[in-house]
Order: structure tokens, then sequence, then C-alpha cells
């Protein structure tokens, strides 16, 4: 397999993990949701991460059957059949839930980033992952625009909405430097104008969240910590427990369909 | 029990050059909030190009005991009715 096809596979393998990890997470809330309308947005946004896990998933199979000889493999494998050290997402995407105020907090610095990622990715020279992006950037506008209202909502909301938003963000905010990392894969394929250059985002990103915090009458976290591990298959726990749920059914029942 | 949020109308338009069709309700804090939730409970399968919200404690309606004042006066004048003139012959389509 040539290298730089397998940079390809391993950023594209990335991008498909964060979105079926927090999609994956987003769905928990079904059924769950504070009230039905919000039940009910709460699970489409969650289908927009797992639909734009599949075309990430899908094209990465398709990298990998057009340069390997070994059997093919499809978008299920890739989900289903990988360990936790084989998956390659940021840890931000994969903490538990916790409350509304965490889970809209969370959404809130990724829904930021996921607009500045997807913005450049539409120019990526890989058309396939152009298009991959040409299609979520809409998504991600209407994301943003509800994770963006719900920040302002919680924050400037009553006493108690704003006590557990504010510490969501304290606790969130030293998962958030590791979106800005390069990996080796993407800094060889940034070469090739295939990649995004992530630290480029960031002053946007932070401009973006200062804002709306402000406004959301909330403080901005400090630097003192800051964790990284994903993109090296390095988890938090909690990956593990995500994964033994998600892919229970092939496991047990190796090649299942319905 | 917590208090219900206020409840709003739903109306779709289906496609351009159409009316906005009642479609439902749905509860909300605000109206910015009843439009995205309307996009996501009545909008989601491409139904419409545009949507309505509208608080339900603003519309205005005819109430059960108004029937009889309202409507049951015009069944008797057919008069105002198209149909109940006789056209002359030269008018072929109307």
């Amino acid at each position: 397999m040539k290298n730089s096809n397998i940079a390809l596979i391993d950023y594209v393998t990335g991008l498909g993990d964060d979105s079926l990890i927090l999609g994956q997470r987003l769905s928990e809330w079904c059924s769950n949701g504070p009230f039905l309308e919000e039940d009910l947005a709460l699970a489409n946004v969650a289908l927009d991460f797992l639909g734009r896990a599949q075309m990430f998933y899908d094209y990465a199979a398709e990298l990998h059957n057009a340069s390997s000889s070994a059997e093919p493999i499809t978008a299920d494998d890739i989900a289903y059949l990988r360990d936790a050290r084989e998956y390659k997402n940021t840890l931000i995407h994969e903490l538990p839930i916790g409350d509304f105020a965490y889970t809209m907090a969370r959404q809130f610095l990724i829904d930021c980033f996921g607009f500045q990622l997807m913005t450049e990715l539409c120019k990526s020279a890989d058309k396939s992952l152009a298009g991959i992006a040409a299609k979520a950037i809409k998504e991600c506008r209407y994301h943003l625009r509800r994770s963006n209202d719900w920040v302002l909502r919680l924050g400037d909301g009553t006493g108690e909405s704003h006590e557990r938003v504010q510490n969501a963000f304290d606790q969130l905010w030293g998962y958030t430097g590791e979106l800005f990392e390069m990996t080796d894969s993407e800094t060889e394929l940034l070469t090739e104008n295939i990649s995004v250059d992530k630290a480029q985002l960031k002053d946007a990103w932070l401009k973006q969240v200062k804002d709306t915090l402000t406004e959301a009458t909330l403080d901005l976290p400090s630097d003192e910590w800051a964790i990284s591990g994903g993109r090296a298959g390095i988890h938090t726990e909690h990956l593990g427990q995500i994964l033994a749920e998600l892919q229970y059914l092939q496991r047990a029942y190796p090649g299942l369909n319905w | 029990m917590r208090k219900l949020l206020p409840l709003y109308e739903v109306f779709v338009r289906s496609s351009r050059g159409l009316d906005h069709k009642h479609v439902g309700s749905l509860h909300a804090e605000d109206p910015v909030q009843a439009l995205e939730y309307a996009r996501d409970c009545y909008a989601r399968r491409s139904e419409g190009v545009s949507l309505w919200v509208v608080k339900s404690s603003d519309i205005v309606s005819s109430q059960e005991d108004d029937a009889e004042s309202f409507y049951d006066p015009l069944d008797d004048k057919p008069y105002r009715h198209a149909t109940h003139y006789v056209l002359p012959d030269p008018v072929n389509n109307m």
C-alpha cells in the first residue's frame, strides 16, 4: 500500500470515528430528552452524525479495498470490528453525556469547531472529502445555531442552569486543545492540500466561543490542564463502554443481518 | 409536574406557489425555538420550503356556540352561489 494512501485512510477513519462516537453518545438522549420536541431535535442531530460517519467510513473502505488485495471490507466492518485502541476519535467526543447542560456545552464546542473544519475541508484537493464536507456543512450550520442558542438560554437562564453549564465548560475545556492537534498523517496530507491545517482554525474558534460565552454571562475557562491521545488510540475508559454497546450484536453474532 | 412551555401552531408550505397548511403544534420557550423545533418535528423529511409558527394563544377562533349565528343563516341563501343563476345561452363556460 502506498504511504499516502495509509495516511489518507487514517485521516478519513479518524473523521468518521469522531462522527460515529458523538452520534452514538447523542443517541443516548433518544426517549430521555427534557421534553418531546428537544428529544426529537437531539435525535435528528445524532442521526446527522451517524450519517456523516457512514460517508467517511464508506470512503475509507473504498480506499482500503482499492489498495489492498486482501478480503474487501465495508463501512460496517470499520465501525463494528475494531477495538478501542484502533479507534482514532478525539477524546471530547467519547465523554459521557452528563446532564443536559453538559451535552449542550460539548455540542457547542464541537459544533463551532466542526463548522470551521468542514468549511475548510470543502476546499480539499481530495474530491471525495470535499464532497462529504459540502454535504456536512449545511447540517453544521444548523447544529451550531441550536447549540449556540442553548448555551445562551442556559447561561443566561436560572441560577441552576447557569451553574450547570459553567461547570460543564470548566470540565470540558481541557479536552478542546486536542481538536487542533495535527497527527503525522494530517501533516503529511497537508502538503497535498488534502487535510485541513487545524492550527489555523483556533483563533476563529476561540473568538466564537468567547463571544457566545460572554453573551451567555459565562466565564471562559482557564487553560489549567489539557489532555489528548485519542488520535493515537489512547482513550478514556468511556470508549470501551460505548463500543461494548455499539458492537455487541456483531461481536455476539458475527455477520448478523436484519 | 413541570410547567408546560407555551404552545405554538405550525404551518408548512410544501412547495413554492402553494399555501401554508396547518400541520400541528408544539411546545417551545419562544418563537425562535418554536421555529427550530418546527423544523425538527414537522419538516425533517423534506415536507416543506417554508415554515410559520404562531403562538396558539394569538389565534382567535370561532366558538361552538357561535355556529348557529355564524353558519346556519347561510344555508338558505342559495343566491350567494354562482350555480343559483341560470346563465344565458351565449355564456358557455363559466
